[in-house]
């Protein structure tokens, strides 16, 4: 096999076998079919050219999800409107942990396996997830897939968006409360957990 | 050994440790601290699950007409 045929083999190979993965960050980026199919071909084309910069094909599946990601970033949400305003003050662990979603489920002396939490989690489909993403102002939503989809490194993520480390961890901090509201505020819409109710009357009821 | 980490130094640690960002003596006593207090791992496991389920939401079928397409471009490379 000539290295052309080579090269052009790993390379379908790869992006046939991620290609689910390749979709689904794509559509959790842009949130739209056309975008996230043009934003996976820019990304294809951009990898094709810098095949020759892969030191090691074993880590094409990261490589090439890290284009994925910066084509967005560079590209992509300069295009968005900059009418979003976010608080970008510190915040690491200085939410009210009464207001998680654990706190509003858990109940003392279960085993976790046995849990209001636990049964809530496996009741939780993708939609869920998809929605709650969808609700999230794009520069927070942003860092979740990147460090929870995408499963990067706090550091890289500041790299990539151009910003401190603190501010990564800001944002993930605020996202994954707002992801929890969101996800609570189903539960309650599905009746999974009584509408309106405090903890107390969630824990009173079971 | 007993865990010098109260829970509430645990729990504001918990995401950075479950993101793999705590470093190895700050991940060994929060290791500890969770192998002995059962609310504080009940807690890491719903935070745990929670990623796991955000993460698969990362992989969604690619639509068979956009991956027709796609395959289309990458053979014209």
């Amino acid at each position: 096999m000539d290295d052309q045929a080579d090269r052009q083999a790993f390379f379908t190979d790869g992006v046939t076998r991620l290609m689910d993965r390749l979709y689904g960050a794509a559509m959790r980026f842009t949130r739209n079919d056309d975008d996230a199919e043009d934003l996976i071909a820019e990304t294809l084309e951009k990898a094709w050219q810098k095949l020759d910069t892969l030191d090691d094909r074993e880590n094409f599946d990261g490589w090439i999800m890290r284009i994925l990601s910066n084509t967005y970033i560079s590209q992509w949400r300069r295009n968005r409107t900059r009418s979003e305003i976010f608080d970008d003050e510190p915040c690491t662990h200085d939410l009210d942990d009464r207001d998680s979603l654990y706190a509003k489920l858990h109940q003392p002396f279960l085993l976790w396996w046995g849990t209001p939490e636990k049964a809530f989690l496996d009741n939780l489909v993708v939609e869920d997830i998809d929605r709650a993403l969808g609700k999230l102002p794009d520069a927070y939503r942003e860092v979740v897939i990147m460090v929870e989809v995408l499963g990067f490194r706090y550091e890289e993520v500041a790299q990539q968006i151009e910003v401190p480390i603190g501010t990564v961890r800001s944002r993930l901090n605020r996202a994954r409360r707002m992801l929890q509201e969101s996800l609570w505020q189903t539960a309650r819409d599905a009746g999974i957990v009584k509408r309106d109710s405090t903890r107390e009357e969630t824990l009173n009821e079971k | 050994m007993k865990s010098k980490l109260s829970c509430e130094e645990v729990l504001s640690k918990l995401m950075s440790y479950l993101d793999h960002e705590e470093n190895a003596e700050s991940e060994s006593e929060i290791d500890l601290h969770l192998h002995e207090c059962r609310e504080c791992f009940s807690r890491a496991e719903f935070e745990k699950a929670l990623k796991r389920k955000v993460a698969a939401a990362g992989e969604v079928k690619t639509p068979e007409d956009t991956r027709k397409r796609l395959e289309a471009l990458i053979k014209r490379f």
